[in-house]
């Protein structure tokens, strides 16, 4: 009834290839988009924004960057936790030698040093493939923890080995340090978030994406078509890390404000941003937001019915916490293994119909 | 599914709701997890303590205590995220005991600019010593460099006095929390001439195999050990298997616990710990607890970690708490303090062997008093022996004090770097 095609005419070759090609969906984008700059950074307070809001955009940006490289690409990596921590440490180095420029530019920069070391990484998987890969992106993982705990340049010869964050401020607002205001560290990853989703959307629908995509089917017969291997797997391996690496920049500057190697981008990391894009559903930008959201979301909220709403101990909704988002994966995976994505997309099609189906 | 899922949360935090009381105090706990087995004894005593004032004497000077749980699992964002949703419990927390170096480190920015205090008792930044430069943070009575410097002087006094060429060997948790006597050891080792090594293990702490073999090689005099959690219980079980001298054998204060011994059965017997205040059950304050709280059923846990060394440890925790409080009660002159005027409280602090005998639990800590230019105590430590027949650590020294000349240097050192750092001027 209101979400259809017909009626909405395409006079032009731009319209006609939009995203949003549905008007309602069209619109309902605009909404969510006015609602997040316009409304929420008014109404939130230092709790929404650290326990929730932060975690979930900045781990949106990390499901987003494995999305392509595990998703379109269809090379499995379990490197995400060392590539954040290349991240953190990069836009670390920055900040504390050059402290004179823009943090935003910081953060880029640490996105195209994590893309350097992603393309190095990445080289294996001109040889090897599927489980042989992820193996090889698990040496990345530990690797990477070893040598930032290992070097202490990286963390600038500090006794305790911990990396923090100085304060920058963007317009004279802080945006990381402890004075930072809660909209402030909010509408500075909301940027980079819709940013990181624009350019995925677009790099995936166009041919980079086709060419991924094709290496992910078969990567013999995407050969014989004309893409080459070599430039298609790298630039997914670029892409990813890029975004990767932004993410874990924002995870440790703005986020945090301290990190740990060892504790904070340890091999668990990886594993949750992996279970983040399958629980989302593969090859899917919005599947990113929803594992992102599944994941960050489902603990505080259970957390908070058990411990705050019913007044169990704490160590008890710990553990059922546990229990509960693990048999709720299961439960996902054996009922809708293509992930939340694909339940969005069903509800789509139903919504198309409604309210006559066949 | 993304609005209603917020739509979701937010109801459940309205829920929740703020509970009304006066005096919020958090435990940021961990009950879950491989460091579940020291954070469980050490909660359970700290909210023990609380819940003896609030039933005996109706709280601290009248007001009672709100004392609200949140589980961390020794995670630093689930550490934050703790912090922020307990900040504003009730009037506002006054005050934070993390029990974690990492999250300590998140934290001290956070609780500076929001002027709540922070209590890390024996763990955390260490050159939080300096008041000027830290004003929130509070790390009495003792820390990490002075343990350095306990463990080393411990080995000279075996030693009459010269342990120059003697091997040493360092097992830490690879962590914040695990380097941080590094530099104190390494500035020890120049002066009385011995040779560090250095055996980081990676958390949690399992996997010590490659560690203990490097020591059976390498043959050290003594093995010191910054460890907790499941790595105290691994590497004790392995030096018993590679029959380590236990005597030998140091841990920190967070290394020497009944559960990191008691696995490793009777081979343990004679592993040392340092502790900064006393040990066992012996105290008059236990029966107030049985009666008061562990009888009435309302502990924090089973009811069964009375005695133990980090009961023992959170209990003194609780203790210097309340005892911040009355000063902060008797210098503002309301019983309903805020989290500045607590602050305050803790900056005067002063602890006496009357005031800890009218506690019900004399002889149990040093004497120490407080001051803006010192929060850290006076850095008086003891070691204490495990007895494996007994079932109980043993205090075998007197309490002695660390090196200050070293320490004093590496803290205004440390505290200079992080007030430059920050913009911070420091000031008493």
């Amino acid at each position: 009834m209101f979400y259809r095609e017909a009626g909405d005419f395409k006079t032009s070759y731009t319209d006609d290839s939009q995203t949003f090609p549905i008007r309602f969906d069209r619109y309902r984008y605009y909404a969510v988009l006015i609602v997040a700059f316009a409304v929420i950074p008014f109404v939130i307070n230092d709790y929404w924004v650290n326990a929730v809001l932060l975690p979930f955009l900045i781990y949106s940006i990390a499901a987003i960057g494995l999305n392509i490289l595990v998703g379109y690409c269809g090379q499995v990596s379990l490197g995400t936790g060392g590539f954040m921590a290349v991240g953190a440490y990069a836009v670390y180095k920055l900040m504390t030698a050059f402290p004179e420029i823009s943090i935003f530019i910081h953060v880029i920069l640490a996105g195209g040093i994590t893309a350097g070391v992603g393309v190095l990484f990445g080289l294996p998987s001109l040889r090897i493939k599927g489980f042989y890969l992820a193996v090889a992106t698990l040496a990345a993982q530990f690797f990477l923890v070893w040598l930032f705990n290992r070097v202490p340049w990286f963390y600038n010869y500090s006794a305790s080995g911990q990396i923090s964050a100085p304060e920058r401020t963007i317009l004279g607002v802080p945006i990381t340090g402890a004075q930072t205001a809660p909209w402030a560290a909010y509408l500075f990853c909301l940027v980079f978030v819709v940013a990181c989703a624009i350019i995925a959307r677009n790099l995936t629908r166009g041919m980079a994406g086709r060419k991924w995509m094709a290496i992910r089917d078969m990567d013999i017969a995407a050969e014989i078509i004309g893409v080459n291997p070599l430039k298609a797997k790298l630039s997914a391996f670029a892409v990813s890390s890029f975004f990767v690496g932004i993410s874990g920049a924002l995870f440790f500057a703005v986020y945090l404000g301290a990190v740990e190697v060892g504790e904070v981008f340890g091999i668990n990391k990886s594993f949750l941003v992996l279970f983040m894009v399958i629980i989302g559903g593969l090859g899917s930008i919005f599947g990113s937001f929803a594992g992102a959201a599944f994941l960050v979301l489902l603990p505080v909220l259970l957390k908070n019915t058990l411990v705050g709403g019913l007044g169990w101990p704490t160590d008890l909704a710990a553990h059922l916490e546990f229990m509960i988002v693990g048999a709720l994966i299961v439960i996902f995976l054996i009922a809708e293994p293509h992930g939340l994505a694909q339940l969005w997309r069903v509800a789509k099609e139903k919504l198309r119909l409604w309210p006559f189906p066949h | 599914m993304r609005q209603t899922l917020l739509t979701a949360v937010t109801a459940a935090v309205l829920a929740a709701g703020p509970a009304l009381a006066d005096l919020t105090i958090v435990d940021t706990s961990y009950r879950t997890g491989p460091y579940a087995a020291n954070g469980i004894p050490f909660s359970d005593g700290y909210q023990d303590y609380f819940t003896l004032l609030n039933e005996r004497d109706g709280g601290v000077g009248g007001e009672k205590i709100n004392l609200v749980e949140c589980e961390t699992g020794y995670n630093t964002e689930k550490g934050v995220e703790c912090y922020e949703a307990t900040k504003g419990a009730g009037n506002g927390a006054l005050l934070y005991q993390p029990l974690s170096t990492g999250i300590t480190y998140q934290l001290i920015p956070k609780a500076t600019a929001d002027g709540i205090p922070l209590h890390t008792m024996g763990y955390g930044r260490t050159s939080a010593k300096n008041g000027g430069v830290f004003p929130y943070v509070f790390n009495y009575p003792a820390n990490y460099w002075d343990g350095a410097s306990h463990a080393i002087t411990h080995i000279l006094n075996e030693n009459g006095g010269d342990i120059s060429g003697k091997k040493i060997a360092l097992v830490y948790h690879n962590s914040a929390y695990g380097k941080e006597p590094i530099r104190t050891l390494e500035e020890l080792a120049k002066k009385h001439g011995y040779e560090l090594s250095l055996l980081p293990v990676d958390h949690p702490g399992q996997e010590q195999k490659s560690q203990w073999l490097q020591i059976r090689q390498q043959r050290p005099d003594y093995v010191l050990m910054w460890g907790w959690g499941v790595m105290n219980q691994v590497a004790i079980q392995e030096a018993v298997n590679i029959r380590f001298p236990m005597e030998n054998f140091i841990g920190i204060w967070w290394s020497g616990s009944e559960n990191d011994v008691k696995a490793a059965g009777a081979g343990a017997n004679g592993y040392k710990a340092l502790t900064f205040h006393n040990l066992g059950s012996g105290y008059p304050i236990y029966d107030d607890l049985r009666k008061h709280v562990v009888d009435a059923g309302k502990a924090a846990g089973a009811g069964d970690q009375l005695g133990t060394v980090l009961y023992n440890r959170g209990m003194y925790a609780a203790i210097l708490a309340a005892e911040a409080i009355k000063t902060a009660q008797e210098m503002h002159g309301t019983a309903a303090i805020n989290a500045s005027q607590m602050r305050d409280g803790m900056e005067n602090l002063e602890m006496t062997e009357a005031k800890m005998t009218a506690l019900g639990v004399p002889n149990f800590g040093p004497e120490f008093k407080v001051s803006c230019e010192n929060h850290g105590g006076n850095g008086l430590g003891a070691v204490s022996q495990w007895d494996a027949a007994a079932g109980e650590f043993k205090l075998i020294t007197d309490y002695y004090q660390s090196d200050q000349e070293i320490i004093a240097a590496l803290v205004a050192e440390d505290s200079a770097a992080f007030a430059a750092e920050n913009g911070i001027t420091p000031g008493c």
